[in-house]
């Protein structure tokens, strides 16, 4: 598989060594050539400086086509970007971005992104090892078939405001 | 109306400012604590003090009952999910986003935001009008990827002497003024055209091509092919 990683921090780094010593061909993205010192010298893929939410910096870096884009560097928009952009323009197979805040996981999913949310994943950590139950969303939320396509109308929102663990609880369920 | 304002910078203040005096109804959200506390001295308790990215305060903040959503941060990343947010989980009506790499309008759009404010797009197209350059000028960027654009016709130009029947052009654009001499006028499919015409266009961005070649002349890279 041809897979793109946009961030290279530490999740970044260690899934881009992981795909790389599974034998995929891996591209890393970063706008700090100092975060590349996180991967090892045996990196046999490419690690490219450059903004990841830039069409034309992804295209360069080969982008196009590819089977998956894993959007994680620190800012949950620039993640969601990315992952739009990923699969809006670039035709990607699949594009999971890291959101943080749990309400933009959910949303998102509903908008045709794979999310994963950290948040989300720690607390259930927590709450298993304390034997508390769980929180009951899902880590990575799989993406909801959209229809916004151009202006389609907005894609219903089973959720008003501030309901954030509720949306994501309905999300859970459907998916 | 009550609009949502998103970013308390220069932008935010002043559009915030001119709403509340047209008698608008408006919240305006800036994550900065001190910025915030500076906005309600100066214009009233209409400040959330919280980050407008964030779905839980975009809620607080009212935007499920907002007419618009202006999301004017200095992050284009920032205010294309604040608008996208309020469209899709708060269904609100109209949103607007500022961008500041053109580039990224086009997929703005695409994405579903409903307006477009482009600073950097405005200023370019201020200087590329005061330029004579044997370029496409865009004079203005509309709704659903059309845009303006003005031609001035060299005496290279492969339109000189010919009718609009005789030019080939795009499919989703149309020819439709002349300006020669400061007079305007309806361009007809049997004006002839001439040196120092100003032809002025409207079609989708990608037709730019074509129009360049049939009104400038073949573009550099086309003449190297």
């Amino acid at each position: 598989m041809k897979i793109v990683i946009v961030g290279c921090g530490r999740v970044g780094a260690a899934l881009a060594e992981a795909f790389d010593n599974g034998g995929h061909e891996v591209v890393v993205l970063d706008t700090s050539t100092r975060a590349f010192d996180r991967l090892s010298e045996e990196f046999k893929g490419q690690a490219i400086r450059g903004d990841g939410t830039d069409e034309d910096v992804l295209r360069k870096a080969g982008a196009e086509g590819a089977d998956v884009l894993l959007a994680f560097t620190e800012g949950d928009n620039r993640n969601v970007m990315s992952a739009q952009v990923a699969m809006e323009k670039l035709a990607v197979g699949k594009a999971i971005a890291k959101i943080n805040d749990p309400v933009r996981a959910a949303a998102y999913a509903e908008l045709g992104i794979a999310t994963v949310c950290r948040t989300t994943m720690q607390t259930d950590a927590v709450l298993a090892y304390l034997d508390l139950g769980k929180t009951g969303m899902p880590s990575v939320i799989a993406p909801v078939p959209h229809v916004h396509e151009d202006g389609a109308g907005p894609v219903a929102s089973p959720v008003a405001a501030g309901a954030g663990p509720a949306t994501a609880e309905a999300q859970a369920r459907r998916s | 109306m009550f609009v949502l304002v998103v970013g308390g910078g220069k932008v935010g203040y002043y559009l915030t400012k001119e709403l509340i005096e047209s008698g608008h109804e408006v919240v305006l959200m800036e994550k900065d604590r001190a910025r915030a506390a500076q906005i309600v001295d100066e214009l009233g308790s209409i400040v959330v003090p919280h980050d407008g990215c964030e779905g839980k305060y975009l809620g607080q903040a009212g935007s499920n009952r907002a007419d618009i959503v202006a999301a004017v941060t200095g992050d284009d990343e920032d205010n294309l999910v604040i608008c996208q947010m309020a469209k899709h989980h708060f269904d609100v009506p109209r949103t607007i986003a500022r961008v500041n790499n053109p580039k990224n309008e086009d997929l703005f759009r695409h994405l579903g935001v409903d307006e477009i404010i482009s600073p950097t797009r405005m200023a370019l197209g201020s200087i590329e009008q005061d330029i004579p350059v044997h370029e496409l000028l865009h004079l203005a960027a509309l709704d659903n990827e059309l845009e303006i654009i003005e031609a001035q016709l060299q005496a290279d130009s492969p339109a000189v002497g010919r009718t609009p029947a005789d030019l080939v052009i795009p499919e989703a654009c149309s020819l439709f003024a002349v300006v020669r001499n400061g007079v305007a006028t309806p361009l007809r499919s049997d004006t002839v055209l001439q040196e120092g015409d100003k032809v002025i266009a409207i079609g989708r961005a990608d037709c730019e091509r074509m129009l360049h070649e049939q009104l400038i002349g073949a573009t550099e890279e086309a003449g190297a092919v």
